[in-house]
This record gives C-alpha cells, sequence and structure tokens, in this order.
C-alpha cells in the first residue's frame, strides 16, 4: 500500500463566536493555501468536510469557495471522531489511487447539533454528556479507588498546556482547589473537568508519497490507523471504567504502524471530560489499569507536555468536527519541531486518540516522520 | 403493539425474538441478530443497579434487565450498587424516554 503523508495544515483559534458554518470553514482552509503557496488547488482530487452542522452540501460549498473542482466531495459525520474519520476516508481516497490529494477541512459552531445523541433512548431522560460522564467517573473512581482530587489535576495539566496554545479558548491556568470549587454539574462532575463546546476550524491536506515528497521536505506519515466502532448506544459499554473501542482501535493502530506504546514519543488524547484521559491512557496501554491519574500528576509535576500539549479537549475547547483535525495538527506541529512553547523534546512518534459518544466508537493514528 | 406504543401507555415491555429468542435492545421490530420478528414480553421485570450519580439531589443510576438491557433512570430514595428496582414509572416526553425506579 502506498504511503500517505500530511504536506500542510490551517488552523483557527477556537472562540465562542457567532459565526456561520461556511465561514468558519473557509477560515482554516484559506490560512491553509496561504501559508502553502506549493500547493496547486488544481491538483486536489478531494475536499472532505467534517462537521455535525445541520447545514447541506458543505463540502462542494467549501470547494467553490477555495476554487476547487474536485472529482470527490462530501461530507463526514460521526459526532466527536468525525474529524479522524475524515482523515481516514482522505488516506483510503489516497491509498486506493482515487486520489492524489486531499483537502480535510473540520469545522463546528459552538451550538452543534451533535453534542446530544437524541436517537439514544437508553439514556431516558439523561441525553446530556454530562450524565455518561459521571457514570464514567463514579465507576472509574469506584473501580480503582480514586479521589475527585486526582482526577481534577487532568484538568489542571491540561489549562496549564492549553496556554501555551495560542488557539485555545482558555487562556487561564487553574489549581486543584479550582476544579473542585467550580460550579458542581452533578455529584460526580464539575465544570472544570468537562471540555467546552466552541467555535473552531482546522484542515489538513493529505497526498500520496509521490506527490508529498515533490510538495515538501518535511511530510508526517500517517502509518498505523485503527478503528473500532463497539454501539451507538451509551449503555451498552461493556465496562464503564475503560474505553473497549479505544483498547481495539489503538491494537489495530500500533500493530499496522509495527509500534507499541512506549514507542510513542507524543500523544492527543480525547480528554472530553477529566476522567476520559486516564482511561484512555490505560486502555491504549501507556500505563497500567488504574494508574492514570498518577501518570498524569508525573507529567504534571515535571511539566512533560507528552500527554495533550495543546492542552486536550478541556483547554483548547471541542468544535466538535474540528477537534480530530486539530489533534492531528499539534502532532504535525510536534513531530515537525513546530510547536512553540508546547514543544515536546524530539518526538520521532505521536499518536492521536479521538472518540464519539461514551466510547463507543474510537478512532486512533500513528504519525511518524 | 410496538414497544414505542407500549411505553407510552406506561409499560415497559422487553421485546425479544420469536426466532432466536435473543432480547432485542434498543427496541426494533427485527432481530438484529437473525431478523426474525420481535414480540413483547410484559411486565414486571426485575432489574440491578450497575451504577448511579445525583444532580441537585436526583438521583439517577444505570440499571440492567434481563443481564442485556441497561437504561439511565431516575430514582428517588439514595441508590446502592447491585439494588435490586423495577420500573415504578415510564413514558415518552418530547421524544425522548423516560424512566423511574424503585
Amino acid at each position: 500500500m502506498s504511503k500517505v503523508g500530511i504536506i500542510g495544515y490551517g488552523i483557527t483559534p477556537f472562540t465562542k463566536k457567532d459565526q456561520k458554518i461556511e465561514s468558519v470553514l473557509l477560515d482554516s482552509a484559506r490560512q491553509l493555501f496561504r501559508n502553502n503557496s506549493q500547493i496547486n488547488r488544481e491538483d486536489v482530487d478531494a475536499v472532505l468536510v467534517s462537521t455535525n452542522n445541520n447545514s447541506k452540501y458543505l463540502s462542494p460549498i467549501l470547494s467553490e469557495m477555495t476554487g476547487i473542482q474536485p472529482k470527490i466531495s462530501h461530507s463526514v459525520e460521526s459526532l466527536c471522531n468525525s474529524g479522524t474519520n475524515s482523515i481516514v476516508s482522505a488516506y483510503s481516497y489516497i491509498a486506493s489511487g482515487l486520489a492524489n490529494m486531499v483537502l480535510v477541512t473540520g469545522a463546528e459552531r459552538y451550538d452543534s447539533p451533535g453534542q446530544i445523541l437524541q436517537w439514544d433512548n437508553s439514556r431516558g431522560e439523561f441525553k446530556h454528556p454530562i450524565f455518561w460522564a459521571s457514570i464514567f467517573t463514579k465507576s472509574y473512581k469506584r473501580e480503582f479507588s480514586i479521589s475527585d482530587e486526582q482526577l481534577a489535576i487532568v484538568s489542571v495539566k491540561n489549562h496549564k498546556q492549553a496556554k501555551e496554545n495560542p488557539n485555545a479558548l482558555s487562556n487561564k491556568t487553574y489549581t486543584v482547589d479550582d476544579v473542585m470549587n467550580s460550579k458542581k454539574l452533578t455529584e460526580d462532575l464539575r465544570l472544570l473537568d468537562c471540555s467546552r463546546p466552541c467555535t473552531g476550524s482546522a484542515s489538513i491536506i493529505m497526498a500520496s508519497e509521490e506527490k508529498a515528497k515533490q510538495l515538501t521536505d518535511e511530510p508526517i506519515w500517517i502509518t498505523g490507523i485503527g478503528q473500532k466502532t463497539t454501539s451507538a448506544g451509551f449503555t451498552k459499554n461493556t465496562s464503564f471504567s475503560t474505553m473497549e473501542s479505544t483498547k481495539l482501535a489503538s491494537q489495530t493502530a500500533l500493530e499496522m504502524s509495527k509500534k507499541n506504546s512506549k514507542d510513542i514519543d507524543v500523544a492527543e488524547i480525547h480528554d472530553a471530560f477529566s476522567v476520559c484521559e486516564p482511561m484512555a491512557l490505560e486502555s491504549m496501554g501507556f500505563t497500567a489499569e488504574g494508574k492514570g491519574t498518577d501518570m498524569v500528576n508525573e507529567l504534571h509535576s515535571t511539566n512533560n507536555f507528552k500527554i495533550n500539549p495543546r492542552g486536550g479537549l478541556i483547554g483548547t475547547g471541542h468544535p466538535l468536527g474540528a477537534t480530530g483535525i486539530a489533534q492531528t495538527i499539534e502532532i504535525v506541529q510536534q513531530l515537525q519541531s513546530n510547536a512553540g512553547k508546547r514543544q515536546v523534546d524530539d518526538p520521532n512518534v505521536g499518536l492521536v486518540h479521538n472518540m464519539s459518544a461514551a466510547a463507543t466508537s474510537s478512532t486512533v493514528l500513528v504519525l511518524e516522520k | 403493539m410496538n414497544f414505542e406504543s407500549k411505553l407510552t401507555k406506561g409499560e415497559f415491555c422487553i421485546p425479544e425474538c420469536i426466532k432466536c429468542k435473543k432480547i432485542v435492545w434498543p427496541p426494533s421490530e427485527f432481530c438484529n441478530s437473525c431478523f426474525g420478528d420481535v414480540v413483547l414480553k410484559e411486565g414486571p421485570f426485575m432489574g440491578k443497579i450497575l451504577e448511579f450519580s445525583s444532580q441537585n439531589q436526583q438521583n439517577f443510576c444505570l440499571v440492567e434487565f434481563e443481564n442485556t438491557i441497561r437504561i439511565m433512570a431516575k430514582i428517588l430514595k439514595k441508590p446502592k450498587l447491585g439494588q435490586a428496582v423495577k420500573i415504578s414509572k415510564c413514558g415518552i416526553s418530547d421524544g425522548s424516554y423516560f424512566f423511574e425506579v424503585i
């Protein structure tokens, strides 16, 4: 199978702006082409749009607004992991030979309809994500004797790291006490434990090996892809203290890239809520079950930005359709040693973990220089 | 009568495949294993609390029935892990199911 690389990107600040989705989409794509003038838009074979917005025909609209007449253009929607799903689709088009170069743009507004999965009636009247997150949190704390204060360090760490990210929604730092004293949403969840919906956009351009080598000296290769959907409904999860789909997706991605979790130098983890970060770290084999908060605490106390350098979803904000693409851009920047004050020491291998609807579906990507 | 028609009347039924006897959840007209027709088993059914939390003094819990069906439900008294419960109220409001257990 031919190699597929990422050869350029564009990203907007994540904000609470009330802006038309079409304009949000265009912002990061325009930045991408402005910063990569060597890319000829006539050579873009496919345009994929990742969003949960209800507006129609967004990919042809983005194509027209960017002066592209692609062979393939369509939207991809899979709630919170729409972004990495669209990257996997782009990869498939290139690897199969259907396309040589693909623009992938994700965008969302702060009021995205993707925040609540109306279909999942097994949640009864408790459809807002804070309820599955509360069940995960209670179950994780019970299973591994973890305190709220230990979980609060996830939020403290990721807000600290987001402060070094000029595109992040948050630019404040918080203490464990601040997190503990933030508004109590449920018995097990506080406001600062939660990522916040926002408006934002992220674009990448992906290319075949031949095209990538023609157009850039530093392509970042996608060497591993793993995806798993175990169900759509939250209550079908087999465990509420581990993430089965994440475990299976990461095994597939690492196997494809011939790596293991010890080889990963930097990772973007889908911390929709504080508890998700240690759960995901454990499910992907970064640490033993129940030891995720110890790992987070050690990273925080040593100021090591290895996990969620851009500030995670908690610090950066969560514009659903853009999130997986923004996570991928962060790993690209890290591997190109272009991440400014967030830079991890000389990384060679990075990982992206992006999931949907209480980890019922996960995507894991492995990226390399 | 289908699952939602029964639920609207406040009756919680368990959908089961006529052919392979599998419990079909979420409710559907067909079995997701063999695509056989589904019948509704009538309750009451005893469930078990798997996990719980609360919001503004209102308890909510994750309940499992027949080792298969899981729902999120209200519960008035402080729940306990593994507690046996049954549905005391259920229905559909604004397109969403709701359940209460005791």
